[in-house]
């Protein structure tokens, strides 16, 4: 019922272009990869520190085939869309971090064999800053980052 | 697509006498003030469809649009109006429900705020749903969150694309009294920083004040009621109208007051013409 | 609120499923404070969303705080069928969780 008289101006499925060719070898079951909540991620004060204990690795390289939707300025820190798609073979996990939050892990993905390497949320963001992806593919790490100015914090009160 | 920062306290205020005639509310009928306030905003933002001014700040700035747009994919007002929908057809205690009263079911946006001519007084729509409540022994609603926005929401949703046609009839001295009041409570200055709702929404529109950017006043009522993310939660016309006041360090009237209905009547009709497309987001 | 805590859509186009899920949770970062007493209010957070697909977990989530309120997810699988169903749950820090399925939309 609700479909119906949604405001029609948004462009096709988000997923449109940004499909990723199957790459399943390899892959190990979503579940065992974060059974847990990775409390070193989540915890950690510093971009490093969090990517490592998300990914395990410290060797990453920027990629331009990661894609950050973001809005250059946010209208609200307390609600920023973001996007991140990729189109690397064989994406396993997404992580999207604030560089400039005290905690700067927001999210993880880790995707199925099947799932599309493009996925959506909002975040909170506390002042200017990066908002940084972080995409793993086979034993790769890749990132890229996008800034995005705040006026209104979201963080605080 | 102005982008002049002005500190609000040096925000510029030309005559307003000059853009709606406002110095003596009854000199000008409120069919010229509607001309005159639409084709205002329509120079000011040429380029901007009428129907678009019903997104408030997000006809006229494309950067607050692109976040606007990402949260519109799944909106956050969208499980108040599944509420609402529930509210609506729970029964009352004495078994009857809002459709005893809203004889043509919930689509009833085009229908607010109208003049009653017997009772001599502006009715909106939240007044009617509590009053339909309370001739079935049930309490009244808070008037500017909670269950009222969500039957609002979900009223809202079922009424959208109808337009927005305030009829201030004529021969009714009452009714053109309750316009004009609230055409001068628009126009007045008031609060300790002195600004009429005008300043800000007419002559400074499209400009930064702090962290906004001021939205045209043109279809102001059409999309209530607004999940803001700074509230958190859903709210109506009249929480945001007292907002406004606060902002200027005015006391703000009571919700449903006499003088909010007031002005919401004027300023509806001065929407005439745009499509209800509530509820909305906003920052 | 209505009933379930989660709002959820699927819809499958060109072999493409696309879920959109909102959740209603206060998504509390344990950083803000009471306005009144001026004490912090607890964390209270999603921490794990998993997306499934006729069973199948085709996306696993991790979150802070950091996520807005009323937190939104979106992602997209290959496959899916009109009919078919999709369920996502939360589950948060203090034990709470929720669930809910939806049936695809669409042809493929
Ligand atoms: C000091 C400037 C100022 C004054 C005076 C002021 N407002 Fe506002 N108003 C704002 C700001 C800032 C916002 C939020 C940004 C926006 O949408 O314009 C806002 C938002 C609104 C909105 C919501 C618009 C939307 O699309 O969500 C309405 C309606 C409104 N004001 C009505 C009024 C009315 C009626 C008055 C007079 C009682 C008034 N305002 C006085 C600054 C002002």
């Amino acid at each position: 019922m609700i479909d119906v008289k949604r405001r029609v101006f948004l462009k096709g499925s988000a997923a449109a272009g940004a499909v990723v060719a199957a790459a399943g070898a390899g892959l190990i079951a979503p579940q065992a990869v974060l059974a847990e909540w990775n409390e070193a991620a989540f915890r950690s004060k510093s971009v490093a520190d969090a990517v490592k204990a998300v990914t395990g690795t410290d060797a990453s390289v920027e990629s331009a085939d990661i894609k950050i939707k973001a809005p250059e300025i946010a209208e609200n820190g307390a609600v920023v869309p973001v996007s991140v798609s990729s189109s690397i073979a064989g994406v396993t996990a997404i992580s999207i971090l604030a560089a400039s939050n005290p905690s700067p892990m927001v999210a993880s993905f880790a995707l199925g064999e099947t799932t599309v390497a493009d996925v959506s949320t909002r975040i909170k963001m506390g002042k200017t800053g990066d908002v940084i992806a972080v995409v793993q593919a086979g034993d790769k790490v890749y990132t890229a980052k996008k800034e995005v100015k705040v006026t209104i914090g979201g963080c605080g009160g | 697509m102005k982008k002049t920062v002005v500190a609000i306290a040096t925000l510029c205020v030309v005559g307003l006498s000059s853009t709606v005639a406002a110095k003596n509310a009854a000199d000008t009928t409120p069919a010229q003030d509607l001309e005159t306030y639409r084709s205002y905003f329509t120079k000011k933002f040429p380029g901007v469809p009428l129907q678009e001014f019903s997104n408030g700040v997000y006809a006229i700035d494309q950067i607050s649009r692109d976040s606007w747009e990402a949260i519109e994919e799944f909106p956050p007002y969208e499980p108040f109006i599944e509420e609402g929908e529930e509210l609506w057809n729970t029964p009352f205690a004495n078994g009857k429900g809002y459709s005893d009263c809203f004889k043509d079911g919930p689509a009833q946006r085009k229908n607010y705020p109208h003049w009653n001519a017997e009772r001599k007084m502006v009715i909106t729509l939240p007044l009617t749903i509590n009053e339909c409540r309370e001739a079935n022994g049930e309490k009244p609603l808070k008037w500017k969150k909670g269950k009222l926005a969500s039957l609002l929401a979900y009223m809202g949703y079922e009424s959208r694309g109808q337009k927005t046609n305030v009829v201030i009839p004529e021969g009714d001295a009452g009714a053109l009294t309750a316009y004009n009041e609230g055409k001068s409570q628009y126009f007045s200055r008031r609060g300790q920083l002195n600004f009429a709702c005008a300043s800000c929404h007419m002559q400074s529109s499209g400009m930064h004040v702090r962290t906004d950017i001021l939205s045209p006043g043109l279809g102001h009522t059409t999309g209530w009621p607004v999940y803001r993310s700074k509230w958190g939660n859903l709210g109506t016309l009249h929480r945001r109208f007292g907002g406004c006041n606060q902002q200027v360090r005015a006391k703000p009237f009571k919700a449903q007051s006499k003088e909010y209905r007031n002005l919401e009547y004027f300023l509806t009709h001065m929407s005439n013409g745009i499509e209800f497309n509530g509820p909305s987001a906003r920052k | 609120m209505a009933k379930s805590s989660i709002k959820l859509r699927a819809k499958v186009k060109n072999g493409v499923t696309t879920v959109k899920a909102l959740m209603s949770h206060p998504m509390e970062t344990g950083q803000r404070k009471n306005k009144k007493t001026g004490e912090k209010i607890p964390e209270h957070f999603i921490q794990e969303v998993v997306g499934t697909y006729n069973g199948k977990v085709v996306i696993t989530t991790s979150w802070s705080g950091g996520v807005s309120k009323d937190p939104y997810l979106s992602f997209s699988f290959k496959g899916g069928a009109n009919g078919e169903t999709v369920t996502v749950s939360w589950s948060d820090n203090k034990g709470g969780s929720d669930t809910k399925d939806v049936k695809i939309k669409g042809k493929k």
